[in-house]
């Protein structure tokens, strides 16, 4: 038994190391949907940005009379020509300018308000799961009363009561999706609250502050940021659905919602007749909202099902 | 021996992972080996040697990110790796079964437990659900599990976790497979259940007559089940041969080095001599008539009481090991002293000074001299953070440390602990499990502490990786001077290791002392047990221990937190019914600081120690029994 146990002459220690047996770390690559996902994505941002300067007509213009100057008998549901590429809308206004000055104020809008929604939903998750007791109660409630409602039929209160503005209208998209934020940054807060590299900080003595932004923010933030672009895409379709009911964005300011709203008698007349004034601008919605979609999906497959698990 | 064909052959296999990003990289690189008929093949090597991946070849299965690139695993002569889907599905159970290594893991939380053993075979239409339920009943019976015929009505939490082991053994024999698998089945258990587990296991194959792969790194456990042993390295196979061979005349460096970092059995003399030089008239830290537990109870009470007047005194430079089995209180205790958990009752003492119970009522001062280094080196550092700062955190916060100074004390520090410099720009996930318990130990030696509260450090790491981090802590304590509190269920790494012992049993103290005098007679009849369970590299340790008196008696039981007399009770060989039931026990102090908690003077306790040690049999304990009972009611 001893003989076995005492390091032998012939014992090279300095041959065996120890095996590492962490995975060599991999980098996000995204599938060739990804790719093109955040192509669509990257054009509508720049489209966002540049579109009113680059857009052929203002968007509130009307189009009354042809290239060659002569004035237009009916010039609303044009069908697209070299004049405007995709038609006139109920009124005679190109479709395409209003697209492009209308992705600024549906992104802009839609994007300030998850900001928004993210400010307030974490502050207050992270608070509720670090507190914990009576504040964790209390917040939790009040979260609950806030997603007890419809968010159309809270949206739609809200409004009547205080008419509708841009600004009303992101602090009302932010508040409402803070609600659901305030939910997933509560339960990811209270997953790392017990993990051991937390209780090692308290151990040390390390304050509330530390705790919150040097252990527990950093591991939460990516599938924060995954939600983040699902959030968005809930609050584009929120701002959409109060356009499209009159509630939204007001006119003259073009928005893709109120487009698709104000359009909707020429889906009637069919392709040939002016479908293509409601039918651009939603498409418009519906590309950007999927492709932001698809890159979630594929971010989340990439991490692996414990994203996925904590997203829903 | 007729020339059988064998069950499961190996030939020339290899395993590869394909990264997105980067050529192939090969795990396993051309292995080969047979298991033949009633023969356990038992794997060694440390973690990321492949042996994990060998044996799941067996069932034609690769981890995600793996893939076969060459050779064939033979199962009855068929192919794993090339079979279809379908033949895969139903080969596995039928013929090959997987036990892994968590059983708790393992079973479903919501299906009690005989749902969950008989599932394959009734999925497979091998057997009706009443046939498959004789069956598991017979394999509850072979492997010794308490109550066949109810314990399938169970759920898995209503059962002890040696136990749901056993269970997981059944649930893979219910088909009768050709081949086991077994994948570090007892790595997470304690050595007295450990004994119980090894003992089902090696009985049940022996009866079932399949054969069986044993992957593990524990030599000591490899010594009383397998015959054959492959020892793997880097996805190689460095030596090959029967147990008695590799075990006792081991040719090939690696496997002699495996063997120096086993540790020796638990015995007197083993330690370093207690050291003088640090020691100072006040212990460093003390514990003083402590009791603590979880919960909100009546009267400022805990509602479950884990520890009960606990004393225990660290002096300064010294090393005390606390050892015990799972849920004892040896992570409580230590949870009190750093103040994580505040004690109900009795006080905690740094240099003398009484420290308020809770944690956030301490000074910054004295939680710097006092630090808690977590068990898990894998959770207990956060992944977004870089070595650099994991471990200058401590040198700014308690120190003020800030800037170039830090960086080179940061680096200072790494070197102490053996961690090369480039580390300190990378984060926990690209290093080993060694590494980052080497980080988990510099960032409570960073703090300059007085003691250091090292909660099972080397419990999840392989032995030779485990036999440095012990290495690095004896010089860090003749460097540093730090006291350890040293919390380990292992007995072997205490003895070697510790200046004092301190042995706890459902919450109170058992025995403490010197280690020398704790490791020799007389011992408290716990911590007779806990020695004799330590498993030795010897073939035939486990039949001679299992004849033992210590084995009989306590190894079956589970510790049972008991509000009168003394805990062991139930499992102590030497116990005097109406007496250690009903009274708690006196302390009696054997040599100077050598304490035992027992109703038998320590004159009796040791004269028990030389009688021969006889076991009754099942017939022979009735007897007595039934004499007892005669006795009572005349």
């Amino acid at each position: 038994m001893t003989d076995t146990t005492n390091t032998s002459p012939d014992v090279d220690s300095s041959i065996y190391d120890e095996l590492p047996d962490a995975p060599p770390k991999t980098r996000l690559r995204l599938s060739w949907v990804g790719k093109i996902s955040v192509a669509v994505v990257a054009f509508w941002v720049f489209i966002a940005i540049v579109g009113p300067y680059i857009a052929p007509y203002h968007e509130a213009f009307f189009i009354e009379d042809d290239l060659a100057g002569n004035p237009i008998d009916d010039p609303s549901f044009m069908l697209p020509s070299s004049q405007a590429w995709l038609g006139t809308d109920y009124l005679g206004r190109d479709i395409l300018s209003r697209i492009m000055w209308g992705a600024r104020t549906t992104i802009g809008i839609s994007f300030i308000a998850t900001l928004l929604a993210y400010s307030i939903g974490i502050t207050m998750g992270i608070a509720a799961a670090v507190a914990g007791g009576w504040t964790d109660a209390a917040l939790s409630r009040m979260v609950d009363a806030v997603l007890s409602f419809p968010n159309i039929m809270l949206g739609l209160i809200v409004i009547a009561a205080f008419g509708s503005s841009i600004p009303m209208l992101i602090l009302l998209a932010g508040v409402i999706y803070a609600a659901s934020v305030f939910r997933i940054a509560r339960a990811l807060g209270q997953d790392i609250m017990v993990q051991d590299y937390v209780e090692a900080a308290r151990a040390r003595g390390e304050g509330l502050w530390w705790i919150i932004s040097k252990e527990v923010l950093p591991n939460a933030a990516m599938p924060l940021a995954t939600d983040f672009g699902l959030r968005l895409v809930f609050v584009i379709l929120f701002i959409s659905t109060l356009s499209f009911l009159g509630l939204g964005v007001q006119p003259p300011i073009s928005d893709w919602g109120s487009m698709v709203r104000a359009n909707l008698q020429g889906l009637g007349n069919g392709l040939g007749g002016g479908a293509l004034a409601p039918l651009a601008p939603a498409l418009a919605i519906a590309s950007l909202t999927i492709a932001i979609n698809l890159i979630v999906d594929d971010i989340s497959a990439q991490a692996g099902g414990s994203l996925a698990g904590k997203m829903s | 021996m007729s020339k059988k064909q064998p069950i499961f052959e190996c030939r020339d296999l290899k395993i590869e992972a394909r990264p997105w990003d980067a050529p192939p990289i090969p795990i396993v690189k051309g292995v080969s080996f047979d298991v033949n008929p009633g023969e356990v093949v038992a794997l060694i090597g440390e973690s990321g040697s492949g042996k994990t991946t060998i044996s799941l070849a067996s069932l034609g299965y690769t981890k995600p990110g793996l893939h076969f690139s060459g050779g064939e695993a033979l199962l009855l002569g068929k192919d794993m790796i090339t079979i279809d889907a379908e033949e895969k599905r139903l080969r596995r159970g039928e013929h090959v079964a997987y036990l892994a290594q968590s059983a708790a893991a393992t079973f479903n939380p919501a299906l009690k437990i005989g749902e969950q053993v008989t599932e394959s075979a009734v999925l497979h239409g091998e057997m009706s659900q009443e046939a498959a339920n004789i069956r598991a009943e017979e394999l509850y019976n072979a492997l010794e599990l308490p109550d066949p015929d109810r314990i399938g009505g169970r759920y898995p939490h209503q059962v002890s976790g040696g136990q749901l082991q056993r269970l997981m053994a059944a649930m893979a024999l219910v088909e009768k497979p050709s081949l086991l698998v077994l994948d570090e089945p007892t790595t997470a258990l304690d050595v007295t259940t450990q004994i119980e587990v090894l003992k089902a296991f090696k009985k049940v194959i022996e009866e079932e007559g399949s054969a069986a792969i044993y992957v593990t790194h524990d030599l000591a456990v490899v010594a009383q089940i397998a015959d054959h042993i492959v020892v793997l390295y880097s996805g190689e196979v460095m030596e090959q041969g029967p147990v008695e061979e590799i075990i006792n005349r081991p040719k090939h460096a690696y496997t002699k080095r495996l063997m120096a970092a086993v540790r020796p059995s638990p015995e007197a003399g083993q330690g370093i001599a207690t050291s003088k030089e640090h020691m100072r008239d006040v212990p460093a830290l003390q514990v003083k008539n402590v009791s603590a537990g979880y919960g909100r109870g009546a009267n400022g009470q805990p509602a479950v009481k884990v520890l009960r007047d606990i004393n225990v005194s660290v002096e300064r430079g010294h090393v005390v090991g606390v050892i015990g089995e799972s849920g004892c209180g040896k992570s409580t205790l230590a949870r009190v002293m750093a103040g994580l958990l505040p004690a109900s009752e009795g006080e905690v003492l740094l240099d003398g000074n009484v420290l308020k119970p809770a944690l956030q009522d301490r000074a910054r001062d004295e939680l710097q001299l006092v630090q808690f280094v977590f068990q898990m080196a894998d959770t207990a550092l956060n992944p977004r953070q870089t070595i650099g700062d994991i471990i200058g955190r401590p040198l700014t916060f308690y120190q003020g440390i800030t800037g170039r100074e830090r960086r080179e004390k940061v680096l200072d520090i790494m070197r102490m602990v053996e961690l090369p410099p480039e580390f300190e720009g990378r984060q926990p996930a690209e290093l080993s499990g060694g590494q980052k318990q080497r980080v988990n130990l510099a960032r409570g030696l960073a703090a300059n502490p007085e003691v250091l509260l090292c909660d099972e450090v080397t419990s999840a790491l392989d032995t030779i990786v485990g036999a440095n981090v012990i290495k690095l802590l004896e010089r860090l304590r003749k460097e540093t001077g730090v006291s350890f509190v040293f919390i380990s269920h292992d007995l072997s790494t205490v003895s070697s290791f510790a200046d004092e012992i301190v042995v706890l049993y459902a919450g109170r103290v058992v025995e403490q002392g010197p280690v020398d005098e704790v490791l020799s007679p007389p011992f408290h009849p716990y911590t007779r047990l806990l020695i004799t369970s330590v498993p030795e590299m010897r073939v035939g340790w486990l039949e001679d221990t299992m004849e033992t008196r210590e084995a009989a008696a306590g190894i079956a039981g589970a510790v049972e937190i008991t509000e009168v007399g003394c805990p062991f009770f139930n499992r102590c060989p030497l116990k005097i019914d109406g007496v250690c039931d009903t009274q708690a026990p006196p302390i009696r102090q054997h040599a100077k600081g050598h304490q035992i908690a027992c109703h038998h003077d320590l004159d009796e306790i040791e004269e028990s120690e030389h009688q021969p040690q006889k076991v009754l049999t099942g017939y022979e304990r009735a007897l007595v029994d039934e004499e007892a009972a005669k006795v009572t009611k005349a």
